[in-house]
C-alpha cells in the first residue's frame, strides 16, 4: 500500500520531470552553426532564380525580384538578378531546376560571386479559409560557398497578408518589414507579390536570430553576436 | 470647465498625433536609396517594355545624385541591360562600367558581359 503510493509519487515526479524537459526542449531555439560562414567571409552573393513548388507561376520571379533588398542592406554585393537570369537563358537554361543543377565551380567561373543563394518557394498565393482569404508566401534558402561547395547558412520564413503590421519584430529586419507591410495593406491588385517581399525580408535580413550574418558593406559587419 | 477640459484633451491628442506622425517619418536608415529598383526588375520579369523602366530608373538615379545617396547593387547593371535591349549600346557599356566602379565585387561578371557584347558585335 505504502509502496504503491511511493511508486505513484515517483511516477508523477518522473512525469513532471519529463514534462519540464519537454517544455524546456520546446523553448530552447535551434541554433545555426556559423563556423563555416565566419570562415568563408562572403562579400558577394549570386541569387539563383528560385525553385517554385507552388501552383503560381509568378512565384519564381516575384521572389527573385525582391531578394536583393534585404541582402544588400545586410551588406552584400548582390549580382544583378535580371542579368543573371538572362545569362542562364542565353546558355540554354530556362527553368530554375536546371539553373540550380549547375555546379558551384562553373557558377563561380562565370559570375565571380563568393556565394550562391538557393531559394525554394514552398507556398505562394491565396489561401482560402472559412471567413477570409489570405495571401501566403513561404520560402526556404541555402547559402553555399562557391569556392568549396560548403553550405554556410540555411533558413526558412513565411508571411501572410492576414497578419497586420504587428509582428514585424525589432531591428533592421523589423524596419524593412514594417515598410513593406504598409505596401501590402495598400496593394489591391497583386496581393501575393508584396507578401513575398515581407517573406523575403524575414528570410534574408541580417541582425536577427538564426539569420544571415552582416556582410562587408554594412557598418555592422563583424558585430553579429557570437551565437 | 468642461470645454477647457475638452480643449486640453484635444490639444493633448494633437500632440500625441504629431509625435506619432513625426515618429513615422523616420530618418533614412537604409544603406541605399532604392528608388524603384526592385519594382522595375519585377516589371522586367513580367515582360513590360524597357522604355518605361529606363525613364523610371534614370529619374531614380538623378534623385539619388541630387541627394548624394548611393544606389543599390545591380541598379546600374540593370539599367545597362535595358539600354542594351533598346539598342543603346554605348549607354549600356557606360552603365556596366559604372556598376563595376561602384561595386568592384562585380568585376568578373561585368567583364564577362562586356566580352560577350564584343563577341556579338554589339
Amino acid at each position: 500500500m505504502t509502496g504503491n503510493t511511493q511508486t505513484l509519487r515517483r511516477l508523477s515526479l518522473l512525469g513532471l520531470a519529463t514534462a519540464t524537459a519537454f517544455l524546456a526542449g520546446c523553448a530552447a531555439p535551434v541554433k545555426v552553426d556559423y563556423t563555416a560562414f565566419r570562415q568563408a567571409k562572403p562579400a558577394s552573393i549570386l541569387v539563383l532564380p528560385p525553385l517554385n513548388n507552388s501552383p503560381d507561376v509568378n512565384a519564381t520571379y516575384s521572389v527573385l525580384s525582391q531578394a536583393t533588398f534585404p541582402l544588400a542592406e545586410a551588406g552584400y554585393y548582390v549580382l544583378p538578378v535580371a542579368l543573371v537570369a538572362e545569362t542562364f537563358h542565353q546558355n540554354g537554361l530556362s527553368n530554375a531546376a536546371d539553373m540550380h543543377a549547375v555546379g558551384p565551380a562553373k557558377l563561380k567561373d562565370i559570375f565571380g560571386a563568393d556565394a550562391a543563394l538557393y531559394i525554394k518557394v514552398t507556398q505562394y498565393g491565396s489561401k482560402y479559409m472559412v471567413l477570409s482569404s489570405a495571401a501566403v508566401v513561404t520560402a526556404e534558402a541555402q547559402l553555399v560557398d562557391l569556392s568549396t561547395g560548403t553550405r554556410l547558412w540555411s533558413g526558412t520564413a513565411s508571411a501572410s497578408s492576414d497578419e497586420g503590421g504587428n509582428n514585424s519584430g525589432g531591428g533592421l529586419a523589423g524596419l524593412l518589414i514594417t515598410a513593406i507591410v504598409k505596401q501590402v495593406l495598400n496593394s489591391m491588385t497583386d496581393a501575393s507579390h508584396p507578401v513575398a517581399g515581407v517573406a523575403s525580408a524575414r528570410l534574408l535580413s541580417a541582425g536577427q536570430r538564426n539569420g544571415i550574418l552582416y556582410g562587408p558593406r554594412s557598418p555592422r559587419y563583424g558585430s553579429d553576436p557570437a551565437n | 470647465m468642461n470645454n477647457s477640459l475638452i480643449t486640453r484633451l484635444g490639444a493633448g491628442l494633437g500632440l500625441i498625433a504629431t509625435v506619432g506622425l513625426s515618429g513615422c517619418v523616420a530618418p533614412q536608415q537604409t544603406l541605399y536609396a532604392w528608388n524603384g529598383y526592385q519594382p522595375q526588375v519585377y516589371a522586367h520579369f513580367q515582360g513590360k517594355g524597357p522604355e518605361e523602366q529606363i525613364i523610371a530608373l534614370e529619374a531614380g538615379a538623378q534623385k539619388a545624385a541630387a541627394q548624394g545617396a548611393k544606389l543599390p547593387p545591380g541598379y546600374h547593371a540593370h539599367l545597362g541591360l535595358l539600354y542594351l535591349n533598346t539598342g543603346r549600346t554605348n549607354q549600356a557599356v557606360a552603365a556596366l562600367h559604372q556598376e563595376k566602379a561602384l561595386f568592384p565585387e562585380s568585376t568578373k561578371y561585368i567583364d564577362f558581359l562586356l566580352n560577350n557584347m564584343k563577341k556579338n558585335g554589339s
